[in-house]
This record gives C-alpha cells, sequence and structure tokens, in this order.
C-alpha cells in the first residue's frame, strides 16, 4: 500500500512533545498496516532513548539483557547511511539467533526494515519499520514505501533533536536563491514545466531543488512544502499568486496552468 | 568487478585501498594540478575521506584499483556544499540526493570502467530510492561522462579550458539503466550479483519516478 505520510508529517511538524511523537508513531503503524513503527537513539556514550509501538516488556528486555551489544541491527547499521532490510543482515551468531528467537517471541515480527540516520555529534538514531508477513509481501511494502521512510525517518529525528532537553533546537536550514526561486514560482501557480523554463534547467534538476527544499523544511510534498516556506517568510508571493485554497496548478505534472 | 565499500571496512581490503589513494594522487595532484593533500604513504586523502563514505571501487584483475568514486548523503556534510555551493548559487540538502566525488580512473584503466562507474552509481540511485547525485568533477569527465551516455546536467563550472570544475546533478531515470549495461559491456545479472554481495541485498526496481 503506498503512503503519502501526509498526515504524519503534519503531525510532526506541529508536535512539541515526546508523547505526540509517540501518538505520530503509532497513527502511522495503524495506517501502514504494519506492527510496529519504532525510533531507536543511541548516543556516542551508549545512551538509549526512543518511542514507538514495541511493548514496554520487549524493551525493558531489550535493555535488561543488553540487547544493544548483540542486536545484528544496531551493528549492521551503526556508521552506515543506507536503509537495510534485516534479512540481509547477519544473523549466525549463537546470540544474534537467540535474540532473534527472543524478538520474535515478543511480537516484533519476522520481518524489519531500517534506516540508519547519522546525527550530529556523533549521535545515531534509526528509525525502524517491523511486521509479521512472508518475504515477497515485505519487499513489496519497502519497495513502495522506501523513499517515504527514509524521509520519516530523518523528520523524526530533526524534532527528537529539538524536543531533546537540554538542546537548542537547530535552525532550519536556510533555502538557497535557487529554491527560494523554485518555491516562489511554484508558489504563483506556474507549472513544473514553465518553472524550470523560467530557471533556464530541466525538469530533472527542478526536481533537486525542490526535494532539497522539501527536505529543509520538514514537508511531505511540494504543496506543504510552498505552504512553509510562505509561512515561514522565506518567500514572498505578491498580488500575482495564482494558487487558490485546496488546489494546486501544475503539483501532478508540467500540464499548462490556469490562467 | 564492483566493490561497494563504506570506508570503515576499507582496511579490509588493504591493496584496494592503497591504489586508490595513489591513483587519486595521480589524477587530483599530478594531472590535474588541484590542491590536495598527499600523506607520506603517497595517498591522496581529504577530511570526506574521514566521514565514512561509501565508496564505489572498479576492482582490476590483479586486485588493484581501476576506478572508484565517493558517496555522502547531502543530508549531513558533504564537498560540494562545503566549498562548491557558489558554483551552482545552491546548498543541495536531502537524504535522497548523494554527493558523489573524488571520481577517478587509474591510468591503467580501460574505458570500460568509466561505463561501470556510471552503472554503480545508478544501481545506489535504484536500490535506494534516491533521486538524485551530485556531483563535482574536471573538464575531462565530462567528455567522458557524455561518452558514455550519462551526461550530468551542470549546474555551475569555474576555471576554464582543462582547468574547469563543474557541479552538475545526474536525475534518476529507470530507462536509462539497459543504455548504461549496454556502455559498460556488463550484464544486469553481473552487476545485481557485484551489488548484492556488497549489501547482501537485493536491488529491487525502483518505480519510475
Amino acid at each position: 500500500m503506498l503512503n503519502d505520510f501526509n498526515n504524519f508529517f503534519q503531525g510532526l511538524e506541529r508536535a512539541e512533545r515526546l508523547d505526540e511523537i509517540q501518538g505520530l508513531l503509532v497513527a502511522l503503524r495503524d495506517e501502514m498496516q504494519i506492527d510496529h513503527t519504532v525510533y531507536h537513539w543511541v548516543s556516542a556514550d551508549g545512551e538509549q532513548y526512543g518511542f514507538g509501538t514495541y511493548t514496554p516488556a520487549w524493551i525493558q528486555h531489550y535493555l535488561d539483557k543488553e540487547y544493544l551489544r548483540v542486536d545484528p541491527v544496531i551493528l549492521g547499521c551503526f556508521q552506515r547511511f543506507h536503509p537495510v532490510d534485516w534479512k540481509k543482515l547477519d544473523w549466525s551468531s549463537k546470540a544474534a539467533r537467540t535474540f532473534r528467537r527472543d524478538a520474535i517471541d515478543h511480537g516484533v515480527g519476522n520481518q524489519g526494515y531500517s534506516i540508519p540516520i547519522r546525527g550530529p555529534n556523533g549521535q545515531f538514531a534509526l528509525f525502524t519499520v517491523s511486521h509479521n508477513c512472508d518475504d515477497v509481501t515485505w519487499a513489496q511494502f519497502t519497495e513502495d514505501n522506501q523513499r517515504g521512510l527514509i524521509l520519516v525517518a530523518h523528520f523524526l529525528n530533526q524534532k527528537a533533536l529539538e524536543i531533546e532537553k537540554g538542546r537548542v533546537p537547530e535552525p532550519m536550514r536556510a533555502l538557497s536563491p535557487r529554491e527560494v526561486d523554485t518555491l516562489t514560482f511554484l508558489a504563483m501557480g506556474y507549472g513544473r514545466g514553465q518553472v524550470a523554463e523560467m530557471l533556464s534547467i530541466s525538469e530533472h534538476t527542478l526536481r533537486a531543488y525542490i526535494e532539497s527544499a522539501r527536505f529543509k523544511l520538514g514537508a511531505s510534498n511540494t504543496t506543504h512544502a510552498v505552504a512553509r516556506a510562505l509561512s515561514e517568510g522565506f518567500i514572498v508571493v505578491g498580488g500575482a499568486a495564482r494558487e487558490a485554497e485546496g488546489h494546486w496548478p501544475g503539483k501532478d505534472g508540467p500540464e499548462a496552468i490556469t490562467a | 568487478m564492483l566493490r561497494y565499500i563504506y570506508g570503515d571496512e576499507l582496511h579490509n581490503y588493504s591493496h584496494l585501498q592503497d591504489t586508490m589513494h595513489r591513483d587519486r594522487a595521480v589524477q587530483f595532484r599530478d594531472r590535474l594540478k588541484w590542491e590536495v593533500t598527499v600523506d607520506d604513504n603517497g595517498w591522496e586523502r581529504d577530511e570526506y575521506d574521514g566521514l565514512n563514505p561509501l565508496y564505489v571501487i572498479w576492482e582490476d584483475g590483479q586486485g588493484g584499483h581501476g576506478g572508484s568514486m565517493r558517496f555522502l548523503p547531502t543530508s549531513g556534510r558533504t564537498m560540494v556544499n562545503d566549498h562548491f555551493a557558489h558554483l551552482s548559487d545552491t546548498q543541495i540538502s536531502s537524504p535522497l540526493i548523494w554527493e558523489c566525488t573524488r571520481f577517478c580512473l587509474s591510468p591503467k584503466a580501460s574505458p570500460k570502467v568509466a561505463g561501470a562507474l556510471m552503472l554503480a552509481g545508478g544501481e545506489l540511485m535504484r536500490a535506494f530510492s534516491l533521486t538524485h547525485l551530485l556531483g563535482v568533477f574536471d573538464a575531462r569527465m565530462v567528455r567522458i561522462y557524455n561518452m558514455i551516455g550519462a551526461a550530468p546536467e551542470v549546474l555551475g563550472s569555474t576555471g576554464t579550458g582543462r582547468d574547469q570544475i563543474s557541479v552538475g546533478l545526474w536525475a534518476y531515470r529507470a530507462e536509462d539503466r539497459m543504455k548504461v549495461l549496454r556502455r559498460a559491456g556488463l550484464s544486469s545479472d553481473i552487476s545485481e550479483a557485484w551489488f548484492n554481495r556488497s549489501f547482501g541485498h537485493q536491488i529491487a526496481a525502483q518505480k519510475a519516478a
């Protein structure tokens, strides 16, 4: 099932407390119809913190058994930046096999997919989805949702860094002049093809600017990115604005603008 | 053959590592005259090698370096954003866009090697749902990229003639894969087998953008 993660991203933007993130992860799990969504943070000194839908009993058990030391997901994702399907990890050691049985007994599921994040100052975090299903179903799920899950992972980590006590929120990364131009023209109602033409770049490159702006703004899609850029004052659109509430000419492709 | 190796695993391939850094010294210091740092071992290394990047390396028949490139996600620190942002008037930042730097060919490399490396870039995009790669390259590379049918869109350049350095983007397009495979003279199966051996990971076809 394809998920646009819209509810999650919009909820995350508003969230100010950890329990709100917990609620968002539960809702995301339910929306995706999988068993678990989990965020797990490990600081440089081995301190752990997280939230998600694993049972409290499993989390306590994980801590009691010091599974951080043997968990192939942690070992396989640490210092990496590509998403990892749990099947591809090394489960060959006795400790890893014991851990896996224990995890399945605690309802974690037989399938998992984790996205590692390298944060500031050696911070390491993972966003994980897990489920109980066959390999084909899982491969389809991760293929369909990989891109969205990667963004969920990063936005979640940014929010967690912001909320965690004693941390100054990271300033929102400034949009570059090219990104400002791109969002401004989109906000004025031009289609992607026209914006690319106005900036003398290809639509493929325009897409990179949109992707980058969307990431900096923590936005779920182009429409959301434009809305955030407007509300944060990164772009200013005067009387020429052609957008109407709830509709965005050009958002679905390079078709002609509505005059 | 192609290998995908993170920086912290590179010491397990010591000959490959040694010959890659030496070939980088030859290409970037000796030939291009870039202001790069070469250590006592004759290795060209910079601070981005210290950020545990992902290397893609073509290993020749003798186990040595035939060509290579280095990847980092633009959601974190990158060379393009630290040093070349002024060329393109932009700071690209997204976990779906990785930068590709230090594209290097061994002086002995066959013409197929550049094609194989381009193929590897495409495999990374396909496997991990990337939208683009962002690269820094010299004038000669532009000709090589054009020749192998994988021309980047140049966002900006500095210098002229042979001394020109450019920043450019490659967008992921599913339909490019067959063309790049053909130019590299490699089969789809063998490319996937190399990828799987490095990542223990099957590549699922990425949905068309």
